[in-house]
């Protein structure tokens, strides 16, 4: 792929033509926050906390930048009054359900987001997938998965797998952002294989 | 039955089907529509086969169990052709007396339409006014189909759109006269369908595909399966133009897995059209190839939305692809898909067959072509009409839905479902039109009409509308699945007298986030109906949050204060 030349935040910045907008932002040393968004996975869209702002033949519109492809002339801002307030919300939105979680406190420091402006729910994942898409991208393992959907989705192990494959691995726990990956791991324990992590202490 | 191979044979197949055929031979014809499912019209129908039964085989009259004939209020509905004498609310002991006065050439007075208020009767369809205002170009023809034989559709015509395609235009052509007729979507987006077809059409590669979007999973919206049900070859025969014009030769039909009915009438359309060579290899001996495959849905709303349709025909689950290339381009298996809306094919054959010119003349500059709308809520008259476009939304719900039920005043019309807007009655004069609606906050949609009455609270419609959409969201991204759980909790607070200062701004704010930040048009749509509410009913929301603040002794906004 050839390579292009954009503006991102008034800084002209080179990238090759395959990136996203987001690669290119960091390649050149410009931060966009995200919360879904690991190297080794695909991308998935799903926190929309890395919106920014594209003017294309002066045409303005909201994007999420690790799936939007850089393009030759691309103008882009990665804050704007209206980015800011995009990631503020989600923050508050995120934070009824894990208000402690460091990311998101520190983020909510940054926006100005406020934890008590909406109802809570204490169910601290924020459903950002990298264990699963970690579990099934890296791994092959497919031990954690979503299940339900809409409001009611949740993350789930699902136990036969969860007794063959995790035990030894347990890699997704360093990605959670709440650390409610472990939880839902250590609850699939007590219900698949109970007094394992004893049996294995004492021995 | 016998393959054609060529148009001629085509059309000696139809000169044979209509010359066994006695035009003037009265056909009673039975919608098994599904509103007139529901009220056993299918016992009518036995009744009538019965009754016409003893009659011999050589009876002077026949029966037909049809789709929806549109007047679903009234049902069951029974029509007389070629008269075309309407019966309404028909019940099987109502048959012999039909099928007596019927052979006499008379009419049963008392099953005719009668107005409520004046007590004028109209015998036939085109003078019921729940008929006389309609343009029925897709429709009409619902009532002279038995949707399990393809001849019925041949009779009227079917098919030969598809033989002018084939052997009197280039593909070229055909989109260019898709491009002039300037038809546009109908489930949702208002795109023009020709721009869709001329992308897919010049995007790379030889494998591309072409799928009906049968979905219709928004409340509200039934005018595609009572088109579909009842007509599936006219979907069918625009479908296989589209192919043939942009080089398709596997399509497929999305629909949904709880309509026995419609599944079955597209199963056998399918296989009757592949016994004829209409789908196949060689069709009509024009050397062009072309097969569909049915799918079904998954139970869920998004699985209407293009791009989890297609992951779901892929068979994976129906979550919407975070891509910013479009599904014409790169769509299932990252192939070129073009998705159009049932109604959307089914107006293919005739702007094929009488020219884009013929149907640009009707509608309004930007939207071309007659609508089917669903009207129901609170009018008198609900069921599956046909306009042209531009007609006022007046006409359609008081002169052809007969106005507000119970004499009630009307308080909103409201177009789309939980992802289209509400307009106050005050604009009731505005056209049925894409641009027009959608600068007004109620986008067409797929054409799902509600008529809201004087009683009706706005919040509560709000509140109703948000609590489906959150359990048929995936759940995939943020705004979505939070923004409308929050957006729906403010709303219960303030319907349960639990309303707080900064709910209008907490709305705005979540509402703004969520119509720009979601990653599909489900979310982006959603925050649609409390828009239009806060533009229009906004006085309605600050008092009921206004007497939220009295019980906690807070202070008083909006008009509540005054």
């Amino acid at each position: 792929m050839s390579d292009v030349v954009m503006q991102i935040d008034g800084k002209e910045v080179k990238a090759s033509g395959d990136m996203t907008v987001l690669q290119a932002a960091r390649a050149s040393g410009i931060h966009i926050p995200t919360l879904c968004h690991h190297e080794k996975l695909e991308a998935f869209g799903g926190c929309r906390m890395c919106m920014v702002e594209v003017e294309t033949r002066g045409r303005k519109s909201y994007v999420v930048s690790c799936l939007y492809p850089v393009a030759k002339d691309l103008v882009v801002r990665t804050r704007s009054e209206r980015v800011d307030k995009i990631r503020r919300t989600i923050l508050e939105e995120l934070l009824a359900h894990a208000p402690n979680s460091p990311e998101l406190v520190e983020l909510a420091r940054e926006y100005r987001a406020d934890p008590n402006r909406f109802d809570k729910d204490p169910s601290f994942c924020i459903l950002c997938g990298l264990c699963v898409r970690y579990c099934d991208e890296v791994k092959g393992k497919n031990a954690v998965d979503f299940v339900n959907r809409g409001a009611t989705r949740e993350i789930a192990f699902v136990p036969e797998i969860a007794a063959k494959e995790c035990w030894d691995c347990q890699e997704c726990f360093a990605l959670c952002p709440t650390s409610y990956a472990q939880a839902a791991y250590f609850l699939t324990e007590a219900l698949a294989f109970p007094g394992r992590r004893k049996a294995a202490a004492t021995a | 039955m016998t393959r054609l191979s060529s148009a001629a044979e085509l059309e000696q197949l139809r000169a044979q089907i209509l010359s066994s055929r006695d035009s003037a031979k009265p056909c009673i014809a039975v919608c098994a529509g599904a509103a007139c499912h529901g009220l056993d019209s299918l016992q009518v129908a036995n009744a009538f086969q019965a009754e016409v039964g003893k009659l011999g085989p050589a009876a002077p009259v026949e029966v037909r169990v049809t789709g929806c004939h549109g007047y679903c209020e009234k049902g069951p509905n029974v029509v007389i052709n070629p008269q075309e004498i309407c019966y309404l609310e028909v019940k099987p002991e109502d048959v012999p007396e039909i099928v007596e006065r019927t052979l006499k050439g008379e009419v049963v007075e008392r099953l005719v339409y009668a107005h409520p208020d004046t007590g004028e009767k109209a015998v036939h369809m085109k003078d019921v006014p729940f008929y006389k205002h309609q343009t029925r170009l897709l429709i009409g023809d619902n009532t002279r189909i038995d949707p399990m034989r393809i001849d019925d559709y041949l009779a009227v015509g079917g098919y030969a759109a598809l033989a002018k395609a084939l052997f009197e235009m280039t593909p070229d052509q055909i989109v260019d006269e898709v491009k002039k007729a300037n038809l546009r979507g109908r489930g949702g987006g208002g795109f023009p369908a020709g721009q869709k077809w001329e992308t897919a059409k010049s995007a790379a590669g030889d494998e591309k595909y072409v799928i009906v979007n049968g979905h219709e999973g928004e409340p509200g919206a039934f005018m595609d399966r009572a088109l579909f049900t009842g007509n599936p070859h006219k979907v069918l025969e625009g479908l296989i133009i589209g192919a043939f014009a942009i080089g398709s030769h596997q399509g497929y039909i999305y629909t949904r897995h709880d309509s026995p009915q419609l599944v079955k009438h597209i199963e056998q359309a399918l296989a009757q059209a592949r016994e004829y060579g209409l789908l196949g290899e060689n069709i009509l001996g024009s050397g062009f190839d072309f097969d569909v495959e049915l799918h079904f849905d998954v139970g869920i709303f998004v699985s209407g939305e293009s791009s989890a349709l297609m992951r779901s025909i892929e068979g994976l689950p129906p979550e919407p692809r975070p891509k910013y290339i479009r599904t014409s381009v790169a769509g299932i298996r990252d192939k070129p898909s073009n998705l159009n809306n049932v109604e959307t094919w089914a107006n293919v054959p005739q702007i094929i067959e009488r020219g884009a010119d013929w149907y640009a003349s009707i509608g309004t500059a930007g939207s071309k072509g007659t609508k089917l709308v669903s009207l129901s809520g609170n009018v008198r008259d609900s069921g599956v009409v046909e306009v042209p476009m531009g007609t006022p939304l007046r006409t359609i719900v008081y002169d052809i839905g007969g106005g507000v039920a119970g004499g009630k005043a009307a308080k909103a019309v409201h177009f789309g479902g939980p992802m289209g807007g509400s307009i106050p009655a005050s604009m009731i004069d505005a056209p049925l039109d894409f641009d027009e609606l959608a600068k007004l906050g109620a986008p067409i949609g797929a054409g799902g009409l509600l008529v809201m009455d004087e009683d009706t609270d706005m919040v509560e419609v709000a509140r109703y509308f948000l609590e489906w959409l959150t359990t048929e969201s995936c759940g995939k991204c943020v705004p979505c699945r939070e923004g409308m759980w929050q957006t729906m909790k403010v709303l219960e607070n303030i319907t349960k007298g639990k309303g707080r200062n900064g709910d209008i701004e907490r709305l705005q704010d979540l509402n703004e986030v969520t119509g720009a930040a979601c990653l599909c048009a489900l979310g982006k749509t959603a925050a649609d109906p409390l828009k239009s509410m806060l533009r229009y009913f906004k006085d309605e929301y600050e008092t009921q949050i206004g007497r939220g603040s009295e019980v906690k002794g807070g202070e008083v906004v909006g008009s509540a204060a005054k």
